[in-house]
């Protein structure tokens, strides 16, 4: 660019290239195509919500052919490969709000203390240790949780160590797992939310005679709240659709009840119990994947929906 | 734990606080945050200890380079590592040159009043937290069956995973873009470029190390999915390598679920060490990843 523009300041007359390219009328095809294939590479995203929504909307309406709507949303029983099958959800439900009650138990007080510490006490140099870590954390893939839950956190920890009797697929040990697999999202949000709070409420405080707990939690907290609350939703949305914790160590048996120390079945685990005995195209036991898989995804959407509303609120605030 | 008895640490600190109104509930106060994030910590130290314990004996380069097998003493890794591998580099191959576009367009042209570029960024938020099962079911119904029809194969699974970490790469992109500072454009501008020109030569470079932290992190997202791979079928005894776009393939993930779910515990050992191999690859990508952002991130 630079050799093309020097001419330009030497022989006036004549018009560069470059001036010539600013005086130029009319469309520049070559942009043109460029913008166009830009624009068609960020539409494949909504695409792809359109594929999602499309592919679980026709299994599900499938479904719905079959099974009454009533009979799926209050139904208590669980057993769509039985002779005598029955279609209602609540099970499935009921599962996964308990396991992800016991994870939240665990990672919001875990994750709000953390974030607390990260933003208000700890020095840069402690902060560059457990930030790492904390991500380390969040990197570990969730399978690899699910063998921890299994194979150490049940049978050592909750038996041996605990002495509790639960069974060897149970909801605890799979909820307790999966807290800490949501920890490091509810503190880096959470942390976010909580470095945002300008210095000056603090300072304030401070000069007040209030003590940095005090300022922690009456000044910093209450101010970051709507962050907190995001972070808090979003943990629960991930707790939600998690599969292969609860796949692995919490069982595949529909169950109403609310007694940790048995085997639960969430919905993700049936979809994935179900998707993996190769179904044929077309059966109920097909069909049954959308319905749950519809849930699901209406749970997590109203989760997201929830979350990003808190996050745009404490930025309407402070940025 | 210095960090415990140290007062007014950070530049918010203000006064001395820890001296000041009740000093022992500071005290406890603190070392109760401290505890939480210490929970954490120890859980992470628990769970290497756990799984390096039960599998460092079983991975040796016999394991690495046998097929599965019913024979828990001859199963090894070899499909599940050519099938990640595959994945992985297929997903590269169509989630670089997407995502990057995206980005580029959402940074450079997309005008953000106009209600199409507001619905694709808040559609891409909510992509990002749509549940990775909910991608297997897109891509049993889309790619594997349905109008594609393409069979469980290495293209479904790579393209499944693809379509899961887009939102990573997307977001990782923008914000590598953004970090260019608006005067290099207008320098480039100045000078008669294009605006594709300025991309394409001031731009884009600048960001190429943000770019591929972006790329390593959502491969190393695709790379532990095991979830999406049940629904669209993975092989779940794999006796060979994948040769294709159009072959049936296993990854290390997928090989650890099924050697997991078997009852025999000689199997739970394999898919511990299977676990320490996928945690050395994580391992050293996130070191690339953080290796590239130190060494080439620009300051303006």
């Amino acid at each position: 660019m630079s050799a093309e523009s020097v001419p330009t300041q030497t022989t006036p007359g004549a018009p560069a290239p470059g001036v010539a390219s600013i005086l130029r009328r009319g469309p520049r095809y070559g942009e043109l195509i460029i913008r166009t294939v830009l624009f068609l590479a960020a539409l494949l995203s909504v695409l792809t919500t359109v594929g999602i929504v499309a592919s679980l909307l026709e299994g599900t309406l499938e479904f719905f052919g079959e099974v009454g709507v009533g009979e799926f949303l209050t139904g208590t029983e669980w057993s769509p490969s039985f002779t005598d099958p029955q279609f209602g959800v609540l099970p499935l439900v009921g599962g996964t709000l308990l396991i992800t009650a016991i994870a939240l138990i665990v990672a919001v007080p875990l994750g709000i203390g953390s974030a607390i510490y990260l933003s208000e006490y700890a020095r840069p140099r402690t902060r560059k240790i457990f930030k790492p870590i904390l991500e380390l954390l969040a990197g570990i893939p969730t399978i690899v949780f699910g063998y921890f839950a299994l194979t150490f956190f049940t049978p050592l920890v909750l038996r041996d160590l605990l002495g509790m009797e639960v069974q060897i697929f149970n909801a605890l040990s799979a909820g307790i797992i999966m807290g800490f697999m949501v920890l490091p999202t509810i503190a880096s949000v959470s942390e976010d939310a909580m470095s945002a709070v300008p210095g000056s409420l603090r300072e304030g405080a401070f000069g007040l005679g209030a003590s940095k707990r005090q300022v922690s939690t009456r000044v910093v907290v209450p101010a970051a709240l709507s962050g907190i609350a995001a972070a808090v939703i979003l943990g629960i949305s991930r707790a939600i659709g998690e599969t292969m914790i609860v796949l692995v160590a919490a069982g595949l048996q529909p169950n109403l009840g609310v007694d940790p120390r048995e085997a639960f079945e969430t919905m993700t685990a049936f979809i994935a119990a179900q998707g993996k005995g190769d179904v044929p195209t077309g059966s109920i036991e097909y069909k049954t994947i959308f319905a749950v898989g519809t849930t699901l995804f209406l749970m997590t959407l109203a989760m997201n929906a929830l979350s990003i509303r808190f996050v745009r609120k404490y930025r309407q605030v402070y940025e | 734990m210095s960090a415990v008895t140290g007062a007014a640490d950070t530049p918010t600190g203000g006064l001395s606080g820890d001296t000041r109104g009740g000093g022992w509930k500071d005290v406890v106060f603190r070392l109760v945050l401290l505890a939480c994030l210490a929970a954490g910590v120890v859980i992470l130290g628990v769970l290497i200890a756990d799984v390096l314990i039960d599998g460092i004996g079983k991975v040796s380069w016999d394991f690495l380079t046998s097929f599965s097998s019913s024979f828990p003493k001859e199963a090894g890794l070899e499909s599940a590592i050519m099938g990640t591998l595959f994945l992985m580099v297929v997903c590269a191959a169509f989630i670089v040159p997407v995502g990057v576009a995206t980005a580029i367009y959402l940074e450079e042209y997309a005008d953000s009043t106009r209600w199409y570029n507001r619905m694709i960024e808040v559609n891409i938020q909510n992509l990002a937290a749509v549940p990775s099962i909910v991608y297997g079911i897109l891509g049993l119904a889309f790619l594997v069956r349905g109008p594609l029809s393409l069979g469980p194969v290495v293209l479904a699974g790579a393209l499944t995973l693809g379509l899961l970490v887009l939102p990573v790469i997307i977001i990782a992109g923008r914000e590598a873009i953004r970090a260019v500072p608006p005067s290099i454009r207008e320098g480039s501008m100045a000078l008669g470029a294009t605006k594709w020109q300025t991309i394409w030569r001031q731009v884009l470079p600048s960001s190429v190390p943000g770019i591929a932290t972006g790329v390593i992190l959502a491969l190393s997202r695709a790379i532990g999915e095991t979830a999406p791979l049940i629904l669209i079928g993975a092989a779940t005894f794999a006796a060979f390598n994948p040769d294709g776009l159009d072959s049936r393939f296993t990854a290390i993930p997928f090989q650890i679920f099924d050697w997991i779910s078997r009852p025999q515990p000689e199997f739970k050992l394999l898919a511990a060490a299977a676990i320490i191999v996928l945690l050395a690859i994580l391992l050293t990508m996130n070191g690339a990843a953080i290796w590239l952002r130190n060494r080439y991130e620009r300051k303006w």
